[in-house]
């Protein structure tokens, strides 16, 4: 839907530059729908011209849209395994149903199965939703790491919001291959830490793909990757300019949010005028300033890597200071310390299992952080940023499920199972397509070979929209990137 | 789980810190024995003056034994880390607490094992994963780890010390040392120059400017060393030496050129393999290799050698263009071929805990599991020269064991009671004091006054 508007206001930008009509001095509608009106009949002059789609941000919200297809399906049932919905049902001897790249069915054993349906016998084994790995920078800092592929960082500036991660994804990093095969059917994909904004996210469904366009998930809102704490003011204040402090780091987050209140003001000004049918003067378009203007509208979702409690406590009054919401937390080594007031704030919090201590920001970090804070009430992720972990992500639940155990906090697995599932998808925006097994959601599946939780437990077939995508035991079901062919190994790493 | 909680709480409240010299006795343990026993399903350990004097099913706990009812849980070596910084880098991120390399005043003379802390937060950390020995090896200067998202392009990270170095002297990172982790031991190395260092592959052709130099720097280099063994009366009077070697980088190789200290070379790519072992039988060196992703593609080579491979079995991805055959199974394979093989942890800060988790890997990936059990405990014992000691539940080796909550491999398990040198350890590692301290309900007053 998305490409076809897109593709009508361009062909409507270009139009009006080979006629010399485009003007940036207003127009009497600002959407796609002028372009119509503009060819049939001529303005006059009072009545505002549309601006070309790329000197609009309402129109051109989506310059870069998805061309993702899924793969060809048949309907498919798998039956006998040990099902976890990630919505707290754990089924013994469950069934889930694949038709039409979604979930059909799930229930108990007996559920019928349609007629013609292929049926995958899924005794002694177990079925998720596809993991979905809320933090990764695989295509950004992809695998060979030279620095020719490693786009990840935009190191230029402390505010880097005009840049989107998608444009440095390389769709050839074998780590997507290797995710796959982890079980990994969606992926954040997030600038890294370096600026206080680092620019925006893209979530990619984890399909061997050409362009990253091809990779994108249809309707997935973006986010805005933004970093506190130690790597900002390292980088900045190792060149000698600002921040090089914590204090800098947060006067440049409200310095940016004045910023971009007023650039909200001036286009909504601009669009009430056009909307009374007065002259008025469109605003400059800066990309930057889109980027947050998109936060607060509530159109793009705030991903804030942020280590402490006492960082995240503050990035929090500036939420409520500029008006916006944060979506997610990431690495969160705290989360444990102030978890009730994520709780409170509807924040997901990213974290590791027990990656922590390697910097003063992370000395804080506790195996047990996932655990406590779940059962405090936050919405608890786990994540990887790491091409490794992310193909472990079950076994980081597994352990982070246990550290919480150990201490009495009785995590089952149906709980646990949404840490990398349906937690995730919440954070990214995506929970109302994907993450969970429930009927009506985009068939993306994992069936294991054991509990998932389990250190032996690797994933036997994952499917995404209901298409096989990987097949542990099936070569033909086992891509291999562009860039593995030929080379030592061949890309076959299991 | 709470089953253990409630066995720790028994054993610690019974005889804290138990002496060494008493006789103490495991029963009902399934004992992995990681030795020519195998597994034992249900057998008794006997422990006399910190070391292991019987070992069998249906043996008697001796009469004023104190007895400790493994109640079917799994009893295990000691997990001995086969390469790590335990102990001499605090806080990765946090350059006066790593003492992890040489700098750029000496190379092979740097000795690892002075800069050890016995004050470490990480060994206590450590002893909380099983980990009762660990082997610390010189690493050049490094990125901090845990987001890589911003050490990639931080460059002032990336080369702090190391490009400072001149010439041949900077290829070897210094002598590795073996420490155990036992709690209230001030002096935790139990020995030091075990190894020489010396990363080739990318990391040599970074320091020598290619890998064709760093060979022929490291063959020059062995060849001063000789002729400095050869005509030390002379050098001791004063004669200036013909090398870009220190006196004390010499010194520190004589033992590597006599073939009586190892060389740990951490080497990559299949042909760059297949070159140092030529090196090695050429120069009568004996080698252990780290990392060896595509180990598996020579695995005969390593075989015939008998040359062991410390390896992260996790290691799958091309990460360079060094590692490019890099696959899951290369542990398994190389096992099956008859290389000894030690898994390990990645590196920084608490991952030495990783090692057990890896060894678990390598099982999913084709490797049995009692080799699994020895990559982590027997195998380093042997490739570090201290299976006499440790390594293994047998008869005459030191009591270094883990009693373990479930499977010591598995993702939910943990350490129920670690015993080294027969003494049951504590379990204060500085983030289970924490987790404690948060874990409780808020009171009145803020947490930092419980």
């Amino acid at each position: 839907m998305r490409a076809s508007w897109a593709g009508v206001a361009l062909a409507a930008g270009l139009l009006f530059s080979t006629t010399g009509c485009a003007g940036l001095d207003g127009g009497t509608s600002t959407t796609v729908g002028a372009p119509h009106a503009a060819n049939t009949a001529a303005p006059s002059k009072q009545e505002a011209k549309p601006l070309p789609m790329g000197l609009d941000p309402a129109a051109d919200r989506d310059p870069f849209p998805s061309t993702y297809k899924p793969l060809p399906s048949r309907p498919t049932a798998i039956v006998g395994a040990n099902v976890l919905t990630a919505t707290g049902q754990e089924i013994d001897n469950g069934v889930v149903i694949m038709s039409g790249g979604l979930i059909a069915a799930v229930g108990p054993a007996g559920t019928p199965v349609p007629e013609g349906a292929d049926v995958v016998d899924g005794k002694g084994r177990w079925v998720t939703p596809g993991v979905i790995d809320g933090h990764s920078h695989l295509g950004v800092y992809p695998s060979p790491s030279v620095p020719a592929l490693s786009d990840g960082n935009e190191l230029t500036d402390p505010n880097t919001a005009n840049v989107w991660a998608e444009h440095s994804v390389w769709p050839s990093d074998p780590g997507f291959d290797r995710a796959r095969a982890g079980g990994v059917t969606g992926l954040q994909i997030l600038p890294g830490s370096g600026n206080l904004f680092g620019g925006r996210s893209v979530f990619l469904k984890n399909i061997p793909a050409i362009t990253a366009q091809a990779m994108k998930f249809p309707g997935a809102p973006y986010g805005l990757k933004m970093a506190c704490g130690e790597n900002p003011k390292r980088v900045y204040g190792s060149k000698g300019r600002a921040p090089s402090t914590e204090m800098g780091n947060v006067a440049g987050y409200r310095k940016a949010w004045i910023d971009a209140a007023d650039y909200k003001r001036r286009w909504d000004d601009y669009r009430a005028k056009v909307g009374r049918g007065e002259k008025a003067d469109a605003p400059k378009r800066d990309l930057q300033l889109d980027t947050l203007m998109g936060v607060l509208n509530g159109e793009i979702r705030i991903q804030n890597h942020c280590y402490r409690a006492y960082e995240m406590a503050t990035m929090i009054d500036i939420s409520h200071e500029f008006g916006f919401h944060i979506a997610a937390f990431h690495h969160t080594s705290e989360g444990y310390k102030i978890a009730p007031l994520l709780a409170k704030e509807g924040i997901c919090m990213h974290t590791w299992a027990d990656w922590a201590g390697f910097k003063m920001e992370s000395l804080d970090g506790i195996q047990a952080n996932a655990a406590l804070s779940h059962r405090a009430g936050a919405c608890v992720i786990i994540h990887s940023d790491d091409p490794v972990i992310t193909q472990h992500l079950n076994q980081e639940a597994g352990i982070a499920m246990g550290a919480g155990n150990r201490i009495g906090l009785n995590i089952t697995p149906g709980e646990a199972i949404a840490w990398i599932t349906l937690n995730p998808a919440k954070a990214a925006g995506v929970a109302d397509k994907t993450g969970s097994l429930e009927v009506g959601k985009m068939a993306d599946v994992v069936l294991w070979s054991a509990n998932p939780f389990s250190i032996y437990a690797k994933a036997d077939k994952v499917f995404l929209d209901g298409a096989l995508v990987f097949d542990r035991k099936d070569p033909r079901f086992q891509p291999k990137s562009d860039f593995e062919l030929g080379q030592p190994g061949e890309g076959a790493f299991q | 789980m709470s089953r253990g909680i409630l066995l720790t709480a028994l054993l610690l409240s019974a005889a804290p810190l138990a002496a060494s010299a008493e006789t103490l006795a495991f029963t009902n343990a399934k004992i992995e024995t990681a030795g020519p026993a195998g597994e034992i399903a249900n057998g008794t350990v006997v422990i006399r003056d910190g070391k292991i004097v019987a070992v069998g099913a249906g043996l008697a706990a001796p009469a004023g034994a104190r007895v400790i009812d493994a109640r079917g849980q799994v009893l295990s070596p000691g997990v001995i880390a086969a390469s790590s910084s335990l102990g001499v880098e605090e806080v990765e991120g946090v350059r006066s607490t790593v003492d992890v390399g040489s700098g750029s005043e000496i190379g092979a003379a740097f000795d690892i094992s002075y800069g050890v802390n016995p004050e470490s937060t990480l060994i206590p950390l450590s002893r909380e994963h099983g980990v009762t020995r660990a082997v610390i090896t010189p690493v050049p200067a490094r990125g901090g780890g845990g987001d890589e998202d911003e050490t990639v392009q931080d460059t002032s990270t990336l080369t702090a010390g190391k490009e400072a170095k001149s010439s041949g002297a900077s290829l070897f990172e210094g002598q590795a040392a073996m420490i155990r982790t036992a709690s209230g031991d001030t002096d935790p190395v139990f020995k030091s120059n075990a190894a020489m260092v010396v990363d080739l592959g990318e990391a040599g052709a970074r320091v020598a400017g290619s890998r064709g130099s760093a060979i022929v720097l490291l063959k020059s280099a062995l060849e001063d060393v000789r002729r400095f063994q050869r005509n030390r009366s002379v050098f001791d009077r004063g004669a200036e030496i013909p090398s870009a070697l220190t006196r004390d980088d010499l010194e520190a190789l004589i033992p590597v050129v006599e073939g009586r200290t190892p060389l740990l070379v951490r080497v990559h790519r299949a042909s760059d393999i297949r070159l140092i072992l030529r090196l090695a039988r050429e120069e009568r060196l004996k080698l252990i290799l780290e990392g060896a992703e595509e180990g598996w593609m020579v695995a005969p080579d390593l075989a015939a050698a008998g040359v062991p491979v410390l390896i992260d079995s996790e290691a799958d991805l091309p990460e360079s263009f060094e590692a490019l055959g890099s696959r899951l199974d290369n542990a398994a394979r190389l096992q099956a071929a008859g290389v000894l093989v030690a898994i390990e942890g990645s590196r920084g800060f608490n991952n030495v805990r990783q090692a057990r988790f890896n060894a678990g890997t390598a099982v999913a990936n084709g490797m049995s599991y009692p080799a699994a059990i020895a990559s982590i405990t027997l195998n380093p014992a042997k490739i570090w020269g201290f299976a006499d000691k440790a390594g293994s539940i047998e008869v005459g080796k030191e009591a270094d064991l883990v009693l373990w909550s479930g499977d010591p491999l598995e993702t939910q398990t943990y350490p129920v009671a670690v015993f080294i040198g027969g003494k049951q350890q504590p379990q204060d590692a500085r983030i289970l004091k924490l987790r404690d301290r948060y874990a409780k309900p808020a009171g009145p007053y803020p947490r930092q006054y419980n």
